[in-house]
């Protein structure tokens, strides 16, 4: 891991000197976290995109998904890829950067230029590893509230994610309602179920049994749980498709032969994907970060802060929401965001609920998926028209 | 984008509209394309708010701006809290509930009027249709066959007035359109609007609602 192509940032320079703009905390604005935690000298990385007007009133929050960054809609500096939501965010999109400003930012925890385990302690100058404090959904979103305080933004016009990006955003409407206009969660949920807590456990457990993850100590030591990061993100992927895609993608077919080899080598043409998409990702993803934030999603269940009841969390909420799943998404299904319409429409608020045809699965709101667009574009039109934008 | 018809044609809808109160809210089960609601929304300045079954009907309104949610009329409204809304609005969609009964007691509960609307199946061209033909009605207004139509509760004028005392429903307005649109004389007896009313619309309130 030590040779980069020289057009590519090294992720692990990323994590402390990140090719974004960079919020930097000190002493006197502690980042206060639910594990009991005061962080201070923290740091936010976040892209921006679009014009803020004079009203400051046209700021569309972009939260990210489990594994993503803040480079939404343009070039990521460590894979040398376009950005992660660039059908949806840019000029003349669903989310217009002509006439909004789009803000994302990696989240706390995370590891592309935000406060993680592979940024280096102040205290020690090591990287923080295992000493980083556990983080939480609702930590996220208070860092994300710090840079918005310091970008001088009162209320967001929206704020929309997906799948992890869209329990922040049900985090921000119910921490601060106030300061959030519309709200956009796609694919998501407001707990993380049992099956997709057993599905991070399977993945946080074949990163530590990794020999070279050393305990958690591996940057000190000069070695990366390559193997077992890699096997928790192709089991992971699979549960971000659907049978029907991966049956549509790759049936039984085999991968470059003509017949199995009658080995363990990659003759399905599956497994060889899989295989690709394990190996690419360690190469941009550090593997304490991934052990941190798929906790996080674990932990989330808004209606536990508010006596079991979900519609608590939003008692009188002003925002405009719209949820949207997929018909395929196994992974956070319609179901779900039922449940958030459900306490949404107890709670009074203004909701639009729709479930998109998509053979997809769970990825079908990073894709080119023309219903989600069409979705997207009336409802943030029709809170323009409401905020008078 | 779509703009909504304002001049709509659509007299049930325009007599809806009229006894909706300006500035109210309201929530349109069965909602289709959005038609109602934004007619109301346009021009009774309402908060609106709907559900519909489909995901055409829903995935046009939300494009167009409107609140709607993707559900089911049988299933979904346990989920409101008691007067909810002004005014909740079945507008030709009774007949396709599977429990006509229930929706109704639940739109009194969650709103402190119902307006409900619907084809009535004893106008003289529905009961023509069966006593001359022998077969199931087909109308422009209904043009299903009877092994593929959604609606499956149909009820005349007169039944409809029977579940209303069955549930003590009071009726604080009933008007009757004949097949031209035009209104079924006011005073005129059940019998009659029953055999030239071919379509009805009630506004209902539960007893004691002021």
């Amino acid at each position: 891991m030590s040779e980069y192509p020289s057009n590519l940032a090294d992720p692990l320079k990323e994590a402390n000197e990140p090719t974004s703009a960079v919020a930097r905390f000190g002493r006197d604005t502690p980042l206060l976290m639910d594990c009991g935690v005061a962080l201070d000298h923290w740091q936010i990385a976040y892209q921006t995109y679009g014009t803020l007007n004079e009203a400051r009133s046209n700021a569309i929050l972009v939260c990210h998904a489990l594994t993503g960054d803040q480079h939404v809609a343009s070039r990521n500096p460590i894979t040398g890829k376009g950005g992660w939501w660039t059908s949806m965010i840019g000029s003349g999109k669903p989310i217009d950067t002509d006439r909004f400003f789009v803000i994302c930012a990696n989240v706390i925890g995370g590891c592309t230029g935000t406060t993680g385990p592979a940024s280096t302690n102040p205290e020690n100058g090591q990287p923080w590893g295992l000493a980083f404090p556990m983080v939480t959904i609702r930590d996220m979103v208070r860092a994300q509230r710090h840079l918005i305080d310091s970008l001088h933004i009162e209320t967001l016009f929206c704020v929309a994610g997906g799948s992890m990006g869209g329990m922040q955003v049900l985090q921000w409407a119910a921490s601060y309602p106030d300061r959030v206009f519309s709200a956009l969660p796609l694919a998501t949920a407001a707990k993380h179920s049992a099956q997709n807590i057993a599905f991070h456990e399977v993945g946080r457990q074949a990163v530590m049994a990794d020999p070279e993850w050393r305990g958690g100590r591996y940057l000190e030591e000069g070695t990366r749980p390559s193997k077992g990061l890699s096997v928790a993100r192709m089991g992971a992927h699979i549960t971000y498709l659907s049978e029907a895609a991966l049956h549509r993608k790759f049936g039984r077919k085999l991968q470059d032969r003509e017949a199995p080899t009658f080995s363990f080598d990659a003759d399905f043409q599956v497994e060889s994907y899989l295989r690709y998409q394990g190996l690419s990702f360690v190469e941009r993803f550090d593997a304490n970060s991934y052990l941190y934030v798929t906790r996080a999603m674990d932990y989330f269940d808004l209606a536990a802060d508010h006596d079991g009841v979900l519609a608590k969390a939003f008692t009188g909420t002003k925002t405009r929401f719209c949820v949207a799943s997929f018909t395929s998404d196994w992974l956070f299904p319609t179901a779900d965001s039922r449940a958030i319409v459900h306490a949404l429409n107890a709670a009074g608020a203004s909701v639009s609920f729709v479930e998109l045809e998509s053979d997809k699965g769970h990825d079908a709101f990073l894709l080119e998926e023309p219903n989600l667009f069409a979705t997207t574009r009336g409802f943030i039109g029709a809170a323009a028209r409401a905020r008078g934008l | 984008m779509t703009q909504p018809d304002l001049h709509t044609n659509r007299i049930d809808l325009k007599l809806v509209a009229e006894m909706v109160a300006p500035g109210s809210r309201v929530l349109d089960v069965g909602c289709g394309d959005g038609q109602l609601l934004s007619l109301l929304a346009e021009t009774r300045n309402v908060d609106a708010r709907g559900i519909e079954l489909s995901r055409e009907g829903v995935a046009g309104c939300v494009t167009r701006g409107l609140s709607v949610i993707q559900g089911d009329a049988d299933t979904d409204l346990f989920e409101y809290p008691d007067d909810s809304f002004d005014y909740v609005i079945l507008s030709q969609t009774i007949q396709a509930t599977r429990n006509p009964r229930l929706v109704l007691e639940q739109m009194l509960r969650i709103g402190r009027r119902a307006i409900v609307s619907f084809p009535n199946f004893g106008h003289w061209r529905m009961r023509g249709q069966v006593f001359f033909l022998g077969r199931m009605p087909v109308t422009d207004a209904l043009p299903y066959s009877w092994w593929d139509t959604p609606n499956i509760h149909f009820c005349t004028i007169r039944d409809f007035v029977t579940l209303c005392d069955t549930i003590g429903a009071e009726k604080e307005r009933a008007v009757a359109l004949d097949a031209a649109g035009g209104r079924v004389g006011v005073s005129a007896p059940w019998w009659l609007w029953n055999l030239f009313g071919a379509q009805a619309v009630f506004l209902l309130k539960r007893p004691g609602q002021t």
